[in-house]
Protein backbone atom coordinates (compact mmCIF):
# COMPACT_ATOMS: atom_id res chain seq x y z
CA UNK A 1 0.00 0.00 0.00
CA UNK A 2 1.46 3.02 -0.90
CA UNK A 3 0.48 6.66 0.35
CA UNK A 4 1.51 9.81 -1.93
CA UNK A 5 3.21 12.28 0.30
CA UNK A 6 3.57 15.56 -1.35
CA UNK A 7 7.29 17.38 -0.52
CA UNK A 8 8.06 19.96 1.45
CA UNK A 9 11.04 22.31 0.77
CA UNK A 10 13.86 22.98 2.63
CA UNK A 11 12.88 26.44 3.21
CA UNK A 12 9.64 25.54 4.60
CA UNK A 13 10.36 22.19 6.54
CA UNK A 14 12.74 24.69 8.89
CA UNK A 15 9.53 26.64 9.87
CA UNK A 16 7.84 23.27 10.67
CA UNK A 17 11.22 22.38 13.37
CA UNK A 18 9.42 23.56 16.63
CA UNK A 19 5.76 21.83 15.67
CA UNK A 20 7.77 19.04 14.79
CA UNK A 21 9.56 18.40 17.94
CA UNK A 22 6.79 19.86 19.87
CA UNK A 23 4.81 16.85 18.66
CA UNK A 24 2.27 19.40 17.43
CA UNK A 25 2.28 18.53 13.78
CA UNK A 26 -0.96 16.77 12.42
CA UNK A 27 -0.29 12.97 11.50
CA UNK A 28 0.22 13.55 7.65
CA UNK A 29 2.56 16.99 8.07
CA UNK A 30 4.35 14.72 10.27
CA UNK A 31 4.96 11.93 7.97
CA UNK A 32 6.03 14.51 5.26
CA UNK A 33 8.20 16.12 7.81
CA UNK A 34 9.90 12.90 8.64
CA UNK A 35 9.91 11.54 5.00
CA UNK A 36 12.23 14.61 4.08
CA UNK A 37 14.64 14.43 6.79
CA UNK A 38 15.20 10.80 5.64
CA UNK A 39 16.45 12.19 2.46
CA UNK A 40 18.23 15.63 3.02
CA UNK A 41 21.57 15.98 4.92
CA UNK A 42 20.97 20.10 5.34
CA UNK A 43 17.87 19.46 7.10
CA UNK A 44 18.94 16.44 9.26
CA UNK A 45 21.58 18.69 10.17
CA UNK A 46 19.28 22.10 10.94
CA UNK A 47 16.86 19.63 13.15
CA UNK A 48 20.20 18.60 14.93
CA UNK A 49 20.85 22.02 15.72
CA UNK A 50 17.81 23.40 16.76
CA UNK A 51 18.18 19.97 19.29
CA UNK A 52 21.67 21.37 20.14
CA UNK A 53 20.35 24.72 20.65
CA UNK A 54 17.41 23.70 23.17
CA UNK A 55 20.19 21.65 25.05
CA UNK A 56 22.99 24.49 25.12
CA UNK A 57 20.40 26.92 26.09
CA UNK A 58 19.49 24.87 29.13
CA UNK A 59 22.68 25.19 30.40
CA UNK A 60 22.12 29.11 31.05
CA UNK A 61 20.71 27.98 34.06
CA UNK A 62 23.67 26.96 36.04
CA UNK A 63 23.49 29.72 38.58
CA UNK A 64 23.97 29.54 42.43
CA UNK A 65 22.41 31.79 44.98
CA UNK A 66 24.27 33.58 47.22
CA UNK A 67 24.76 32.98 51.02
CA UNK A 68 24.20 35.92 51.97
CA UNK A 69 20.37 36.33 50.13
CA UNK A 70 19.97 33.16 51.53
CA UNK A 71 20.52 33.84 55.16
CA UNK A 72 18.27 37.38 54.04
CA UNK A 73 15.77 34.57 53.10
CA UNK A 74 16.01 32.47 56.52
CA UNK A 75 16.00 35.33 58.41
CA UNK A 76 12.55 36.36 56.80
CA UNK A 77 11.29 32.61 57.21
CA UNK A 78 11.91 33.11 60.63
CA UNK A 79 9.88 36.38 61.11
CA UNK A 80 7.38 35.05 59.52
CA UNK A 81 7.02 31.23 61.35
CA UNK A 82 7.41 33.33 64.76
CA UNK A 83 4.71 35.72 63.68
CA UNK B 1 3.55 6.55 56.62
CA UNK B 2 1.57 5.18 59.22
CA UNK B 3 -1.20 7.91 58.51
CA UNK B 4 -4.66 7.50 58.39
CA UNK B 5 -5.99 8.62 54.90
CA UNK B 6 -6.04 12.13 54.56
CA UNK B 7 -8.52 13.85 52.40
CA UNK B 8 -7.76 14.20 48.43
CA UNK B 9 -6.00 18.07 49.34
CA UNK B 10 -4.93 19.35 46.57
CA UNK B 11 -5.69 17.13 43.58
CA UNK B 12 -2.91 18.79 41.32
CA UNK B 13 -0.18 18.89 43.11
CA UNK B 14 2.72 15.85 43.01
CA UNK B 15 3.18 13.96 45.90
CA UNK B 16 6.27 16.01 46.34
CA UNK B 17 4.82 18.97 46.62
CA UNK B 18 2.41 18.09 48.74
CA UNK B 19 4.95 17.16 50.99
CA UNK B 20 6.55 20.84 50.56
CA UNK B 21 3.14 22.42 51.08
CA UNK B 22 1.84 20.50 54.03
CA UNK B 23 5.84 21.24 55.57
CA UNK B 24 5.79 24.94 54.93
CA UNK B 25 2.09 24.92 56.58
CA UNK B 26 3.71 23.48 59.80
CA UNK B 27 6.41 26.46 59.39
CA UNK B 28 9.09 23.94 58.92
CA UNK B 29 12.20 25.74 57.92
CA UNK B 30 13.93 23.01 56.17
CA UNK B 31 10.78 22.78 53.29
CA UNK B 32 11.35 26.43 53.11
CA UNK B 33 15.07 26.20 52.33
CA UNK B 34 14.40 23.42 50.25
CA UNK B 35 12.10 25.64 48.05
CA UNK B 36 14.71 28.05 48.03
CA UNK B 37 17.68 25.98 46.88
CA UNK B 38 15.38 24.78 43.69
CA UNK B 39 13.76 28.06 42.78
CA UNK B 40 15.85 31.56 43.86
CA UNK B 41 18.24 31.16 40.92
CA UNK B 42 15.58 30.66 38.27
CA UNK B 43 13.17 33.40 39.77
CA UNK B 44 15.87 35.73 39.91
CA UNK B 45 16.55 35.29 36.33
CA UNK B 46 12.68 35.33 36.02
CA UNK B 47 12.45 38.88 37.65
CA UNK B 48 15.33 39.74 35.48
CA UNK B 49 13.36 39.45 32.54
CA UNK B 50 11.05 42.74 34.17
CA UNK B 51 13.34 44.67 36.11
CA UNK B 52 16.40 46.42 34.98
CA UNK B 53 19.00 45.37 37.86
CA UNK B 54 19.89 42.29 39.52
CA UNK B 55 19.85 44.06 42.73
CA UNK B 56 16.13 44.65 42.39
CA UNK B 57 15.63 41.35 40.87
CA UNK B 58 16.85 39.97 44.02
CA UNK B 59 14.48 42.15 45.79
CA UNK B 60 11.54 41.31 43.99
CA UNK B 61 12.25 38.01 44.19
CA UNK B 62 12.46 38.12 48.31
CA UNK B 63 8.81 39.72 48.03
CA UNK B 64 7.71 37.01 46.28
CA UNK B 65 8.76 34.72 49.12
CA UNK B 66 7.11 36.85 51.83
CA UNK B 67 3.72 36.47 49.10
CA UNK B 68 4.73 32.76 49.44
CA UNK B 69 4.75 32.36 52.58
CA UNK B 70 2.05 34.95 53.30
CA UNK B 71 -0.29 32.96 50.80
CA UNK B 72 0.47 29.49 51.77
CA UNK B 73 -2.10 28.61 54.42
CA UNK B 74 -4.74 29.73 51.93
CA UNK B 75 -3.06 27.87 48.75
CA UNK B 76 -6.16 26.04 47.09
CA UNK B 77 -3.57 23.71 44.46
CA UNK B 78 -5.43 24.48 41.50
CA UNK B 79 -2.18 24.94 39.77
CA UNK B 80 1.24 22.95 40.58
CA UNK B 81 2.99 25.10 43.69
CA UNK B 82 5.37 25.92 41.26
CA UNK B 83 3.38 27.60 38.97
CA UNK B 84 2.08 29.30 42.12
CA UNK B 85 5.33 30.57 43.03
CA UNK B 86 6.26 31.77 39.63
CA UNK B 87 2.78 33.30 38.99
CA UNK B 88 3.33 35.35 42.30
CA UNK B 89 6.68 36.51 41.09
CA UNK B 90 5.42 37.43 37.83
CA UNK B 91 2.90 39.66 39.23
CA UNK B 92 5.71 41.08 41.73
CA UNK B 93 7.82 41.44 38.95
CA UNK B 94 5.31 43.46 36.87
CA UNK B 95 4.26 45.74 39.73
CA UNK B 96 7.87 46.55 40.46
CA UNK B 97 8.85 47.07 36.77
CA UNK B 98 6.02 49.86 36.67
CA UNK B 99 6.76 51.52 39.72
CA UNK B 100 10.18 51.96 37.38
CA UNK B 101 8.67 52.89 34.39
CA UNK B 102 9.70 49.84 32.40
CA UNK B 103 6.59 48.85 31.78
CA UNK B 104 5.95 50.01 28.39
CA UNK B 105 7.71 46.92 26.80
CA UNK B 106 5.36 45.07 28.54
CA UNK B 107 2.44 47.02 27.66
CA UNK B 108 3.25 47.16 24.10
CA UNK B 109 4.14 42.91 23.68
CA UNK B 110 3.72 43.16 20.25
CA UNK B 111 6.17 40.71 18.49
CA UNK B 112 5.73 42.45 14.96
CA UNK B 113 9.10 40.15 13.78
CA UNK B 114 7.73 37.42 11.13
CA UNK B 115 10.81 37.00 9.88
CA UNK B 116 11.93 33.55 9.11
CA UNK B 117 13.87 31.22 10.64
CA UNK B 118 16.61 31.39 8.19
CA UNK B 119 17.52 33.83 5.67
CA UNK B 120 16.47 33.19 2.34
CA UNK B 121 19.58 33.64 0.65
CA UNK B 122 20.63 30.06 2.09
CA UNK B 123 17.93 28.24 -0.21
CA UNK B 124 17.68 27.82 -4.13
CA UNK B 125 15.51 31.23 -5.42
CA UNK B 126 12.19 30.38 -7.07
CA UNK B 127 12.82 29.81 -10.93
CA UNK B 128 15.42 27.24 -10.14
CA UNK B 129 14.58 23.81 -10.25
CA UNK B 130 14.87 22.78 -7.03
CA UNK B 131 13.65 25.53 -5.74
CA UNK B 132 13.46 26.15 -1.89
CA UNK B 133 16.35 23.79 -0.98
CA UNK B 134 19.42 24.56 1.04
CA UNK B 135 22.06 26.72 -1.83
CA UNK B 136 24.09 26.91 1.48
CA UNK B 137 23.09 23.63 3.88
CA UNK B 138 24.20 24.36 7.66
CA UNK B 139 27.53 22.50 8.71
CA UNK B 140 27.08 20.11 11.17
CA UNK B 141 28.40 20.69 15.33
CA UNK B 142 29.05 17.06 16.07
CA UNK B 143 32.94 17.65 14.97
CA UNK B 144 33.80 20.18 17.56
CA UNK B 145 34.82 19.72 20.85
CA UNK B 146 31.97 19.72 23.74
CA UNK B 147 34.33 22.12 25.67
CA UNK B 148 33.51 24.26 22.61
CA UNK B 149 29.99 23.99 23.16
CA UNK B 150 29.82 24.56 26.74
CA UNK B 151 32.82 27.23 26.88
CA UNK B 152 31.44 30.72 28.60
CA UNK B 153 31.78 32.82 25.43
CA UNK B 154 29.35 30.12 23.44
CA UNK B 155 26.81 30.42 26.61
CA UNK B 156 27.32 34.35 26.25
CA UNK B 157 26.64 33.82 22.45
CA UNK B 158 23.12 32.37 23.73
CA UNK B 159 22.70 34.73 26.30
CA UNK B 160 23.35 37.77 24.12
CA UNK B 161 20.96 36.34 21.40
CA UNK B 162 17.84 35.85 23.84
CA UNK B 163 18.24 39.60 25.07
CA UNK B 164 18.05 40.90 21.85
CA UNK B 165 14.43 39.16 21.20
CA UNK B 166 11.22 40.93 21.48
CA UNK B 167 9.94 40.97 25.07
CA UNK B 168 7.74 37.86 24.58
CA UNK B 169 9.89 35.48 22.53
CA UNK B 170 12.53 36.37 25.08
CA UNK B 171 10.07 35.35 27.87
CA UNK B 172 8.72 32.18 26.11
CA UNK B 173 12.67 31.00 25.46
CA UNK B 174 13.82 31.56 28.93
CA UNK B 175 10.94 30.07 30.67
CA UNK B 176 11.13 26.93 28.45
CA UNK B 177 14.17 26.03 27.30
CA UNK B 178 16.36 27.77 30.26
CA UNK B 179 13.95 27.24 33.13
CA UNK B 180 12.59 24.08 31.97
CA UNK B 181 9.27 24.87 32.10
CA UNK B 182 6.59 22.59 29.98
CA UNK B 183 4.58 24.43 27.27
CA UNK B 184 0.65 24.24 29.24
CA UNK B 185 3.11 26.08 32.55
CA UNK B 186 4.18 29.15 30.22
CA UNK B 187 1.04 29.57 28.35
CA UNK B 188 -0.75 30.13 32.12
CA UNK B 189 2.31 31.97 33.50
CA UNK B 190 1.75 34.35 30.35
CA UNK B 191 -1.89 33.97 29.21
CA UNK B 192 -0.59 32.93 25.99
CA UNK B 193 -2.44 29.91 23.35
CA UNK B 194 -1.09 26.97 22.49
CA UNK B 195 -0.23 28.36 19.16
CA UNK B 196 0.76 31.42 19.94
CA UNK B 197 3.51 29.66 22.35
CA UNK B 198 5.00 27.57 19.96
CA UNK B 199 4.79 30.56 17.08
CA UNK B 200 6.93 32.91 20.27
CA UNK B 201 9.14 29.39 20.80
CA UNK B 202 9.89 29.23 17.08
CA UNK B 203 11.08 32.42 16.17
CA UNK B 204 13.03 32.65 19.62
CA UNK B 205 14.99 29.52 18.89
CA UNK B 206 15.27 29.55 15.33
CA UNK B 207 17.14 33.15 16.47
CA UNK B 208 19.32 31.56 19.07
CA UNK B 209 20.30 28.74 16.67
CA UNK B 210 21.37 31.54 14.44
CA UNK B 211 23.47 33.09 16.30
CA UNK B 212 25.20 30.14 17.52
CA UNK B 213 25.50 29.08 14.03
CA UNK B 214 27.44 32.63 13.25
CA UNK B 215 30.20 32.30 16.23
CA UNK B 216 30.53 28.40 16.00
CA UNK B 217 31.51 28.65 12.08
CA UNK B 218 33.62 31.41 12.72
CA UNK B 219 35.43 29.33 15.20
CA UNK B 220 35.88 26.04 12.78
CA UNK B 221 36.82 28.62 9.75
ZN1 LIG C 1 15.75 19.65 3.26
Amino acid sequence: MSVHIAPIACRDLVELVTDYLEGALPPEQHARFENHIAGCDGCTTYLEQMRETIRLTGTLSEQQISPAARAALLHAFRGWASG
Amino acid sequence: MAEPPAPPAFPGLSPDERRLVEALRARDEDAFMELIDRYQASLVRVAMMYVGSHAVAEDVVAETWLGVLRGIDGFQGRSSLRTWIYRILTNTAKTRAQRERRSISFASLGDGDDGPAVDPDRFLPPGDPAAGAWASPPRGWDGLPEATLLSAETRSVIDAAIEQLPPTQREVIRLRDVEGFSSAEVRALLALSETNQRVLLHRARSKVRAALERYLSEDTA
